[in-house]
């Protein structure tokens, strides 16, 4: 029996936190937000350093969970990048075996792949890509190199540190790795919403962070202002949604490496209650905070607007409980 | 991770398998006297194996086994399975003897232990008072030296007191050092409640429930105990206290029971025939989240206490996730049962026998959800406790003395 993080998943977590700290910090943040670009390479570059692309290569020794570790971290930081359509597609080609010639390349991050939601016209980082990884639970799964018929068109994207263009791929683009009907197809639409609750997860924990610690700092009527039950209480409030929580996604991530019976329930389960929880952590957030959080310079925004994309991306929390109640039996 | 509990505990659990094929359960037409003394051999049997009463000294009635939460989780379970006796339970096995191992007397120990574990003696919980709740350190009720200096002579009331009916004694706060600050006049007795100067009277809840089973409060008029009663020094007993509660916290809560709540609400709409009501399976499912948060969380704070790590915040948020939790239930219940509520349920919020019932059933669990908001440190207290201890932010003011 072992439910909890291990020391080498917690050095992983550690590993990418300082590596952002140090490649990400707010002041890039804002810089970035405030540009065109759709992707930071020197940030992805320092990720991938640490060989981050190669998690969920077959020989790695790690699997899922610890790709959600990674995106967790990168969640908390507001991270750039397309980091779930590079594992997704890492792991797609691997097990697929065809696109082998993509394989080196994105395990070490020096291709970037994003991944396209079957349905969806918008991409995170479409215009850095060089690989797009759709994912369809209807229509199987393709890899589809930039050059061939994908049609991208820049948007003013909400979410400023992953921004989306809208995209269209021409039908029968690139390659198939995987029918629709083959198990790997739903395998890999899990694992996206196992990676975007983890972000969520992560995103969630920050914000509650950050709101805590402001209110040890900042005073009103002579005293902290986390002293005061009532702002008390909603802070113990964001704590008590997030926390427990975590091993919500812990399971999801858990169960899809073990490959349980009840992975894909697991999966559609933390997607939707994490997206929740994220929404209402960075409302609470600012609440918390009062006018410096509803300033651009101090952040929030930038994990609330996270927060919005999170939640629609990939089908919306009541989408995945409906799949869940059916997915029950009910 | 790995939730399977390994090859050493699987073969331990066929050993406790064994032993209940050959012990439980009783003969089917066994009743009354034979029943209870089958029970009692029983529980002996399972103490000789290890199985009951784990931290208990070998001396005092227990079985005195290293620690081992695995063990005692398969344990756990294969009892449950086999719908076999464990420990009694209540008061007694989870706050009188831990206290009195770590700050009873070796007199104390003997007297009380083994009687206790045995069952034969009850304890109701005297702490809270009409004017001491969650400031608990208030308590009034006096208590005043003999005059040759060998008993306790006792005034004053006590209430919501569970088992109350029941209860061959107590374990309570009592003023002693009127002119102490209020934390360090406070002395810890136990006390035989079959005495003339005690009064127990049940107090009718708002659920209806009321007789043997609720709760009662205690009016002590002259009551007495001999100091040797006493546990821990005259005027320490607030610290003797801090033992137990932190022991009724670890003992409340059971993801298990959680889910199987769950599962009766997903019947409930099923027998109410609403479960393909796309807004009733949202609603199931969005408390869903919430409790598999819990049961996830209970693995993980189980595997940390295996691996004697700490597991951080999360224990701290325990009790009040579940009380959340039943609140969003009981709010969907009364929403199900829907004009079932406007009868009142047979027993209603009572035990024992009431025949077959209804969706009528739930408002039991409407109401008692309510409960949860307060017994066991209030949901108030739940908040500060995890905003101060596990977030680190500044005590209230008006508490800053508080220990």
């Amino acid at each position: 029996m072992h439910f909890h993080l291990t020391e080498e998943q917690t050095a992983i977590q550690d590993a990418v936190r300082g590596t952002l700290a140090d490649a990400w910090p707010i002041e890039r943040i804002h810089a970035f937000a405030d540009g065109d670009a759709d992707f930071d390479g020197e940030s992805w570059r320092a990720l991938m350093a640490l060989g981050l692309g190669g998690i969920l290569l077959p020989d790695s020794g790690m699997g899922l969970l610890e790709a959600a570790l990674a995106c967790e971290v990168a969640g908390e930081a507001a991270a750039a990048g397309p980091l779930i359509g590079q594992w997704l597609a890492v792991a797609a080609a691997a097990a697929s075996g065809k696109g082998g010639e993509f394989l080196d390349p994105l395990a070490s991050g020096e291709r970037v792949a994003t991944l396209v939601h079957g349905g969806s016209a918008f991409v995170p980082c479409a215009r850095a890509a060089d690989l797009f990884l759709i994912v369809d639970r209807d229509a199987g799964v393709r890899l589809v190199p930039a050059s061939e018929g994908v049609t991208i068109e820049a948007v003013r994207a909400s979410d400023r540190s992953r921004p989306v263009s809208k995209v269209e791929i021409a039908d029968g683009a690139g390659e198939r790795l995987f029918e629709a009907a083959d198990p790997m197809t739903a395998r890999l639409a899990d694992a996206a919403l196992v990676l975007v609750a983890a972000d969520a997860l992560g995103g969630a924990q920050k914000v509650t962070d950050m709101s805590v610690a402001y209110a040890k700092e900042r005073e009103q009527f002579g005293q902290p202002i986390g002293r005061f039950q009532g702002l008390k209480h909603q802070l113990a409030h964001m704590a008590l949604d997030v926390e427990p929580a975590r091993a919500l996604v812990w399971y999801a991530a858990y169960a899809w490496d073990a490959g349980l019976s009840d992975a894909p329930r697991a999966a559609a389960m933390a997607k939707a209650h994490l997206c929740d929880v994220y929404v209402r952590a960075t409302r609470a957030a600012v609440a918390a905070h009062g006018g410096i959080g509803y300033t651009w310079e101090y952040g929030l925004g930038y994990w609330f607007r996270r927060a919005v994309f999170d939640r629609a991306w990939l089908g919306s929390p009541a989408e995945h409980r409906a799949r869940a109640a059916a997915q029950a039996g009910w | 991770m790995d939730l399977s509990y390994g090859e050493a505990a699987e073969a331990f659990r066929a050993e406790v398998r064994a032993f209940l094929s050959l012990h439980w359960p009783p003969p089917s037409d066994m009743r009354g006297t034979d029943l209870r003394q089958f029970i009692r051999t029983f529980r002996a049997l399972a103490i000789d194996q290890g199985y009951l009463y784990r931290a208990i000294p070998k001396r005092y009635g227990g079985s005195e086994q290293p620690v081992d939460v695995i063990r005692a989780q398969v344990i756990r379970e294969e009892f449950a399975r086999a719908h076999a006796p464990t420990e009694v339970g209540g008061n007694g096995v989870n706050m009188t003897v831990p206290t009195l191992l770590e700050k009873g007397t070796d007199a104390q120990k003997e007297l009380f232990i083994r009687k206790t574990l045995e069952g034969d003696y009850i304890w109701g919980q005297g702490y809270s008072e009409p004017g001491a709740g969650s400031d608990l350190a208030s308590v009034r009720t006096r208590g005043e030296l003999s005059a040759d200096g060998g008993k306790w002579i006792i005034n004053g009331q006590k209430i919501w007191t569970s088992q109350g009916m029941q209860a061959t004694h107590m374990f309570m706060l009592v003023r002693t050092e009127p002119d102490a600050p209020k934390h360090d006049g406070i002395t810890y007795l136990l006390i035989d409640l079959d005495q003339p100067g005690v009064t127990r009277r049940p107090i009718r809840q708002m659920t209806g429930e009321a007789g043997d089973h609720t709760f009662c409060e205690f009016f002590f008029d002259n009551a007495e105990t001999p100091v040797t009663w006493q546990v821990g020094e005259r005027g320490q007993g607030w610290y003797v206290s801090r033992t137990t509660l932190k022991h009724e916290r670890a003992s409340i809560g059971g993801a298990d029971g959680l889910g199987k709540q769950f599962a009766k609400l997903v019947e409930l709409a099923k027998e109410v025939g609403r479960i393909d009501d796309p807004i009733v399976r949202d609603r199931l499912t969005q408390i869903e989240g919430f409790v598999l948060s819990h049961r996830y969380s209970s693995y993980r704070i189980f595997s940390c206490a295996a691996a004697g790590e700490d597991a951080g915040a999360v224990p701290l948020m325990m009790k009040l996730l579940l009380t959340e939790i039943g609140h969003d239930m009981a709010l969907l219940a009364q929403d199900l049962i829907g004009e079932h509520g406007f009868v009142e349920p047979a027993g209603a919020g009572g035990r024992g026998n009431r025949g077959p019932r209804g969706p009528e059933k739930w408002m039991d669990q409407i109401m008692g959800s309510l409960g949860n908001s307060i017994a066991g440190g209030a949901s108030n207290i739940q908040r500060n406790i995890i905003g101060e201890r596990g977030l680190g932010l500044p005590r209230d003011l008006a508490m800053s003395g508080e220990r």
